[in-house]
């Protein structure tokens, strides 16, 4: 029962870090219908950023913002730049850009910060069943995705957002700037990419470090529904806890098939995630 | 109620006119049979392989047939996304079960010869298409991608799961049969080896083109463009999709079981993310609408790599450089070739092609 009881919350702490990747995904999903595989990516060179700043500085905690700060900077150019050219085109152009930027800034990365694993310390204290930087991953993670809900649903510029994202002909008729809205989901995405690659990656960085993390992330967005801000939450905490689970009774080495495995069965039940609404087709 | 116009007697239905007969050579070879044309294609080709193979050494005998498998690859993974529409992040999966086979066939029954061995290999990838074909065939798109991602990076840990039976982490190693004793004196491993891989590439091509010229790959080309209206018109969708995924799933696994083959090894290491990508990638780079992009995306893959390496080491870049300047230079190419010649290297060869007959 004890060991249950830690499962659940060592997988609910990594499930924070999934739901929050998930998170970045599907805002950006909804605003420009494009899956981001270049989201672990622009995170690790967010996270390799707060490595710099952290060792030149000697705070955590400016190291911390850096990310953040770099996190929206990045996303908000990858839209300007690469995607707002392949808007237009079929979706795949889209995905294959994304992953053109994965593997560009991945060996990036590699080039400037080797591809040697360096030491990248935890926000808070590690220690114990349930550490500090675990309800850290928690705590902050609640917090960004409250943050974007409040956004979206109370605030003016949350409103244009959703305008742009979901009917951007009639938006730009009632005078919202659609290209700047899209930038700004972007740029939001990003920046809570970076939030959950800082909770993710220690207690090593390297270039390959967020692959798995990533997976699991986009497996998170696909269960919950590319199109559900709160089916992306569910799925990482479903996800976290399927993985915990696994990995703590039958063997770590399971958790890519395990996640496999909740893949199928949620998608063969629902083939567009939990939480999507039932869709509409035109003959 | 005006009475229905009398008509024709059947006598009198004319066929169509048929085509013009034929006249010279070009248009004799547009009448032979579409498998005989591949065949005599295929046999050109393999012919010319062999010049290669002869008159280079044994390094470039093996790049030679490490394009070949990647050629094959790519070629899988052409008919599933630029035919069929169905885009897949996780292709090294299927060579994955391909080398694994192999493996597995050489170390439990090594009296079997090659080409039986390879033909198990092409049912087991048949089932495992079957299977993730099957489970995929409801999901569009993103969820696709997703599904297939996963099973890329999922299924390698099987063999550290089982390392009794798939050897752990460091895999299987085996060795093969190299030439036969009465060539053995003429002809190098590397050689045979090479010969070998191309025969089956140019085979299993041959089939791939045959097929994809034939009425799945109209039924393929009609369910990516609107599977509503492909659907009306009384193609089974799911089952076409499946097809694709088969056929695309078998290509995989003989890649794969050439690449264990030619290597004597299969690792889990060797099936990472990123070589599901970088299929991806050389298949873009080749080109999408056509079976040909698959071969320069194939010489691509090998050759970019071995460039990049050359480069570095005559600029004397630092290892860290030089060790990730291929994937960079991988990931530059995906995105200008999609920014700029959305239809890749064959696109440009054809409109170059084009330019050229329209000129005399």
């Amino acid at each position: 029962m004890d060991r249950f009881v830690d499962l659940t919350l060592n997988g609910a702490a990594n499930g924070a870090v999934y739901a929050a990747l998930a998170l970045s995904l599907v805002i950006i999903y909804q605003a420009t219908r494009v899956v981001n595989f270049a989201q672990p990516a622009l995170a690790l060179i967010a996270v390799y950023i707060a490595y710099s700043v952290s060792g030149l500085t000697g705070r955590y905690w400016l190291g911390f913002a850096a990310a953040l700060l770099a996190g929206l900077l990045m996303g908000a150019l990858t839209e300007r730049l690469l995607i707002r050219s392949v808007h237009d085109r079929s979706p795949l152009s889209a995905v294959i850009v994304t992953l053109g930027l994965l593997l560009v800034l991945q060996g990036a990365a590699g080039m400037i910060w080797t591809n040697e694993p360096h030491s990248f310390p935890y926000p808070m204290d590690f220690r114990g069943r349930f550490s500090a930087s675990d309800a850290f991953a928690l705590v902050s993670v609640g917090t960004a995705a409250a943050l974007v809900f409040a956004l979206y649903r109370f605030t003016p510029l949350g409103l244009r957002m959703r305008a742009a994202a979901h009917r951007p002909e009639a938006a730009r008729v009632a005078g919202v700037r659609v290209g700047l809205m899209l930038t700004t989901g972007w740029a939001l995405a990003s920046a809570i990419g970076a939030l959950a690659a800082m909770l993710a990656v220690p207690p090593f960085v390297s270039p390959n470090v967020l692959d798995a993390v990533f997976v699991y992330g986009i497996t998170a967005a696909v269960v919950g529904g590319l199109d559900n801000p709160f089916g992306a939450l569910a799925g990482g905490v479903l996800v976290g806890l399927g993985l915990s689970y696994v990995s703590g009774y039958a063997g770590p080495e399971l958790a890519p098939l395990a996640c496999l495995a909740i893949l199928v069965a949620v998608l063969s039940a629902r083939p567009a995630g939990l939480f999507a609404a039932p869709s509409a087709r035109k003959v | 109620m005006a009475s229905p116009a009398p008509r024709p007697a059947a006598d009198e239905v004319r066929p169509p006119a048929g085509p013009p007969a034929p006249v010279g050579t070009r248009a004799r070879w547009s009448t032979v049979p579409l498998v005989v044309r591949h065949l005599v294609l295929a046999a050109g080709a393999l012919a010319a392989v062999l010049l290669l193979i002869a008159a280079t050494d044994t390094v470039n005998t093996m790049r030679i047939a490490a394009v070949g498998y990647s050629v094959l690859a790519i070629a899988g993974l052409q008919v599933l996304i630029g035919a069929s529409g169905q885009v897949s992040l996780g292709h090294g999966a299927f060579m994955f079960i391909g080398a694994y086979t192999v493996a597995l066939l050489v170390i439990r029954l090594p009296m079997l010869p090659l080409w039986v061995n390879l033909l198990i290999t092409v049912a087991v990838s048949a089932a495992a298409g079957v299977v993730v074909g099957g489970a995929t065939a409801r999901l569009h798109g993103p969820y696709l991608a997703g599904a297939t991602l996963a099973l890329a990076v999922g299924l390698p840990s099987l063999a550290v799961r089982f390392p009794e039976l798939l050897g752990g982490g460091n895999g299987l190693a085996f060795t093969t049969r190299g030439a036969p004793p009465a060539l053995a004196a003429t002809v190098s491993t590397a050689q045979w080896q090479a010969a070998a891989v191309w025969f089956t590439v140019l085979l299993a091509l041959t089939v791939l083109a045959t097929v994809s010229r034939g009425r799945l790959g109209r039924r393929m080309r009609a369910v990516r463009d609107d599977p509503l209206a492909a659907a009306a018109a009384g193609i089974p969708v799911g089952r076409t999709k499946v097809a694709a995924f088969v056929l695309s799933a078998c290509c995989g696994g003989l890649a794969g079981a050439c690449q264990g083959y030619l290597l004597g090894t299969a690792t889990p290491s060797s099936f990472t993310l990123a070589l599901s990508l970088s299929l991806l990638a050389a298949l873009v780079f080749g080109g999408m609408g056509s079976l040909w992009g698959a071969l320069w995306g194939g010489a691509a893959l090998v050759y970019l790599e071995v460039w990049a390496e050359d480069a570095a080491h005559a600029l004397s870049l630092g290892t860290s450089v030089t060790n990730n300047l291929p994937i960079v230079l991988f990931g530059l190419i995906l995105i200008v070739v999609v920014l700029l010649r959305p239809d890749g290297v064959h696109g440009a060869v054809r409109d170059a092609a084009g330019a050229v007959r329209r000129a005399r």
